[in-house]
C-alpha cells in the first residue's frame, strides 16, 4: 500500500505546482510569448517540389527575423501544416491553424486552387491569409478583406509586362499552351489580351488538364505558322512535357519557344532531353543562375536559404529550388514583421490592424526585405506589383535579356478590398 | 499538320499506349486468373518498381547500365515483396475474395505512403537506356518509345511461354481449374500462390521500369495504371492473357487516334463507355471464361 500514497501525494504535487504557476506563465504572455505564424504548407501532392523549397525558404526568413529581435520584441514561431496541394485539405488546415494552433495569421499558400479554396474560410475565422500565388484571384476580387498577396506580382501583371518583349522580339502569332484550371485559365486571358493589344494574335490555345501524363498527342494542334511557343505548365509531369515537347520538333523546324519558367521549375536545365530548349527564353520571377550584376542581399538571401549560385541547393546541386516563386515566402515574412510593428499588433484581437496597416503600405524598398526587388502594393487590391526578367537558355544556363518595369504590368483597380467590411 | 502525318503520330501513341496498358495489366490478369484475388495493390507494385528503377539509377552510373540493374532489381525486389504479402496477409484471409480486396486496399496505403516517406513527393525523372530521335519529315519521335512497343510484346510472349509451356505454367493451370485435386496430386498450392502473386507485383515492377524513362516517377503514379489496368482486364476478360493484349490495343489506340483528333477527354469517355456496355452485354469479358 505504500506506493498509493506515494502517488498520489506526487500528482497533487505536480497539479499544486502547476496551479501555483500558471499565473506567471499567463502574465509572461502578454509580453513575450512568440507571435505564431502558420503556414499552409503544399509538402505533399502536386505542389510539393514547390513545397519544400517554401518551407526552406520560411526557415531562413524566421531565423533572420528572431535574429534581428523578433517582431515587437517577441520570438517568433511558424507551425507548418501540410494541404497536400488539395483545396479541401487547405481549407482544414486553416482551420486548424487558427483554432487548434492559435496562430496569429497564416501565409504561403501557392498553388490557386488551393487558395480560392481556402480563403473564404480565413474571412470566417477573420484571420490574416497572406498568399504566395501569383494568381489573378486577389487582384480580380474573388477573395475577401482578409487575404493579401504582397509578396509577389499576379499573372495578370506579369503577362501584361512580358508580352511587349514577346511580340516585338520573338513574333506576333503566338499559340499557348497551359493547364487547363485558374491559373492557366489567368495566363490564357490577360496574356492574349496584352498580345491583342501589341497587334499579335494569339492563334490557339491548348489547354492540358492538370492531371495528364502524356502530351504528345496535344501538340499537333499546334499550327504550322505559329511565331511563337508559350508555355506554362505545372505539377509533377513538367519535365515529361518539355521533353516530349522536344522530341516532337526534333531537329526539324520550329517555332520561337517563350516558356514560363513554371514549366520548369524546380528542374535542372541540364537534365537529358532538354538541350533542345537552348536560345529559348524563359520568364523569370528572379533569375535562377546568379547574374553579375546580382546585389549584395540578394547574395545573403542565397545563403540563408541555402541556395548556390545556380539555384540549387548548397547540399545537393541536382536539388534545383523553385527560385522564381520562393521569393515570396521571403518577403510576405518581411511584410508581416512590418505589418504587425506598424500596427502594434499584440494578440489576435490586433488582426484587424494589421490587416488595415499593410492595406495603408504603398512601396516595398529593393534590400533584404524584398530581395527580389522594388515593388508597389496596391492597398484597395491587396497586390504587389514588381519587376520581371525574361532569360535566355545558354548552355544550361539562364542568362538575364530584359527586365520590365513596375509600370508595365499595372491595370486598372478591378476591386476595392477597402470598402468591404470586415 | 496534314492528315497523313497526323494519323501516323495518332498511330504511333496509341500503340505506345497499348503497350503501356497492357504491359500495366498482364499482372493484374495474371493473378485474378490464377488466384481469383483482385489486386488492388497492383498500381503501388507499379509505382515501387519506377521509384526502385530512380533509386538503382542513383547508384550505378552510366545510364544504360542503371536500366539493365533495374531491369533486373526493381521486379525480383518487388516479387519478393509481394510474396511475402502473400504468406503474411492473403493466405491467413484463406483468399477470401472480399477480404482480400479489403486487405490490397490498405497494402495500398501503405505503399503509398511509404513511399511518400522514403523517397519523397517529387517527380524524378529516370533517364532512358539510350537516347534515339527518329525525324519524321513532319515530327520527331522519341525511339525508346517504340522500344517500349517491341518489350510489352516480348514480355507477352514470354508470359504467354511461362503459362502454357513449361511446368510451372501448367502447375499454375492445374491450380487454376481445381485448388484440391491439384493438392491431391501432390502440388504445394501455397507456394503456387505465393509464386503466382509474386510473379504477378514483379510484372507491374518490370511494366514501371520499362515505362518509367518516358514518364517520371511518382509517389501517386500508382493509380493511373491501376484504373487503366481494370479496364483493360475487365474489357478482355479476367485472366485471359490474349483478351488483355487485344483489349490494351482497342483502348491503346481508340485513345491514341480520338485523343489526337478530339479534346482527350472524349477519349477517356469512351473508353469507359466501352467498361460499361461490355459487363452490360459480356459480363466475363470479350475472352473470359464464364464463371
Amino acid at each position: 500500500m505504500t506506493h498509493l500514497p506515494r502517488r498520489s501525494v506526487l500528482a497533487g504535487l505536480a497539479a499544486g505546482s502547476a496551479l501555483a504557476l500558471s499565473p506567471i506563465r499567463f502574465a509572461s504572455a502578454q509580453t513575450s510569448a512568440p507571435v505564431k505564424l502558420g503556414f499552409q504548407l503544399h509538402r505533399t501532392g502536386i505542389g510539393a517540389g514547390y513545397g519544400r523549397w517554401y518551407e526552406r525558404v520560411a526557415l531562413g526568413a524566421l531565423a533572420r527575423v528572431n535574429a534581428e529581435g523578433g517582431i515587437n520584441g517577441r520570438p517568433v514561431e511558424i507551425v507548418f501544416e501540410d494541404d497536400g496541394t488539395d483545396p479541401k485539405r487547405g481549407a482544414e488546415v486553416v482551420e486548424k491553424l487558427t483554432t487548434r494552433h492559435g496562430c496569429d495569421m497564416i501565409f504561403g499558400p501557392l498553388f490557386s486552387h488551393v487558395v480560392i479554396g481556402s480563403a473564404p474560410r480565413a474571412a470566417e475565422l477573420k484571420v490574416p491569409y497572406l498568399v504566395c500565388s501569383e494568381g489573378y484571384h486577389v487582384a480580380a476580387g474573388m477573395t475577401n478583406r482578409w487575404t493579401l498577396q504582397p509578396g509577389i506580382t499576379d499573372v495578370r501583371a506579369q503577362v501584361s509586362a512580358m508580352a511587349p518583349w514577346v511580340t516585338q522580339n520573338l513574333g506576333k502569332k503566338v499559340t499557348m499552351v497551359f493547364p487547363d484550371y485558374a491559373f492557366g485559365h489567368d495566363h490564357r486571358d490577360f496574356f492574349s489580351e496584352a498580345v491583342a493589344a501589341q497587334g499579335g494574335e494569339v492563334i490557339a490555345k491548348i489547354a492540358i488538364p492538370p492531371t495528364e501524363t502524356s502530351f504528345t498527342r496535344y501538340f499537333p494542334q499546334i499550327p504550322t505558322d505559329t511565331d511563337v511557343l508559350y508555355h506554362v505548365m505545372v505539377g509533377p509531369s513538367v519535365l515529361t512535357f518539355v521533353k516530349e515537347l522536344g522530341e516532337f520538333y526534333g531537329s526539324g523546324a520550329r517555332p520561337q519557344i517563350f516558356g514560363f519558367i513554371d514549366s520548369l521549375e524546380g528542374v535542372d536545365l541540364a537534365s537529358p532531353g532538354l538541350d533542345f530548349l537552348n536560345g529559348s527564353h524563359f520568364w523569370e520571377g528572379q533569375c535562377r543562375n546568379k547574374q553579375p550584376d546580382a546585389p549584395d542581399y540578394e547574395t545573403a538571401y542565397r545563403a540563408a536559404v541555402g541556395v548556390d549560385d545556380n539555384g540549387a541547393s548548397l547540399s545537393d546541386a541536382r536539388d534545383v529550388s523553385t527560385y522564381s516563386h520562393m521569393f515570396s515566402v521571403w518577403e510576405t515574412l518581411s511584410v508581416i514583421k512590418k505589418g504587425m510593428e506598424a500596427s502594434g499588433y499584440q494578440s489576435t484581437a490586433d488582426r484587424q490592424k494589421f490587416v488595415e496597416a499593410v492595406e495603408a503600405m504603398t512601396t516595398f524598398e529593393a534590400g533584404l526585405d524584398h530581395v527580389q526587388g522594388a515593388k508597389t502594393f496596391n492597398g484597395k487590391t491587396h497586390q504587389a506589383f514588381g519587376q520581371q526578367f525574361i532569360s535566355r537558355v545558354e548552355g544550361g544556363k539562364l542568362i538575364r535579356v530584359h527586365t520590365t518595369e513596375l509600370e508595365d504590368g499595372l491595370y486598372p483597380d478591378e476591386v476595392d478590398y477597402t470598402a468591404q467590411s470586415f | 499538320m496534314g492528315t497523313g502525318p497526323l494519323l501516323l503520330l495518332a498511330s504511333l501513341e496509341g500503340l505506345v499506349m497499348a503497350a503501356v496498358l497492357a504491359l500495366a495489366a498482364v499482372g493484374l490478369s495474371l493473378t485474378f486468373g490464377v488466384m481469383r484475388v483482385v489486386n488492388v495493390a497492383h498500381g503501388e507494385f507499379y509505382m515501387l518498381g519506377a521509384v526502385l528503377a530512380w533509386a538503382v539509377a542513383q547508384f550505378v552510373p552510366s545510364a544504360p547500365m542503371g536500366f539493365v540493374a533495374a531491369l533486373i532489381f526493381a521486379p525480383l525486389a518487388v516479387g519478393a515483396l509481394a510474396w511475402l504479402t502473400d504468406t503474411a496477409l492473403l493466405k491467413r484471409l484463406n483468399y477470401n475474395p472480399e477480404s482480400t480486396i479489403v486487405a490490397t486496399i490498405g497494402l495500398s496505403y501503405l505503399l503509398q505512403q511509404g513511399a511518400l516517406s522514403f523517397f519523397g513527393p517529387d517527380a524524378r525523372a529516370v533517364q532512358a537506356p539510350f537516347e534515339l530521335r527518329l525525324q519524321f519529315p513532319w515530327f520527331g519521335y522519341s525511339g525508346y518509345k517504340l522500344f517500349v512497343i517491341a518489350a510489352a510484346l516480348a514480355v507477352l510472349a514470354a508470359v504467354w511461354w511461362i503459362l502454357s509451356r513449361s511446368r510451372a505454367g501448367l502447375v499454375m493451370r492445374a491450380t487454376q481449374v481445381d485448388r484440391n485435386t491439384a493438392r491431391a496430386f501432390g502440388i504445394n498450392v501455397d507456394r503456387v500462390y505465393a509464386g503466382t502473386f509474386a510473379l504477378g507485383a514483379g510484372l507491374a515492377a518490370l511494366a514501371a521500369v520499362l515505362i518509367v524513362p518516358i514518364s517520371q516517377a511518382h509517389y501517386l503514379m500508382g493509380h493511373d495504371p491501376l484504373l487503366l489496368s481494370f479496364i483493360v482486364v475487365i474489357i478482355g476478360g479476367l485472366g485471359s492473357l490474349r483478351g488483355t493484349l487485344i483489349a490494351a490495343l482497342i483502348i491503346g489506340l481508340s485513345d491514341g487516334i480520338l485523343s489526337m483528333l478530339y479534346p482527350p477527354t472524349l477519349a477517356k469517355i469512351l473508353a469507359t463507355l466501352v467498361v460499361a456496355l461490355v459487363l452490360v452485354f459480356r459480363p466475363q469479358g470479350l475472352f473470359g471464361a464464364k464463371a
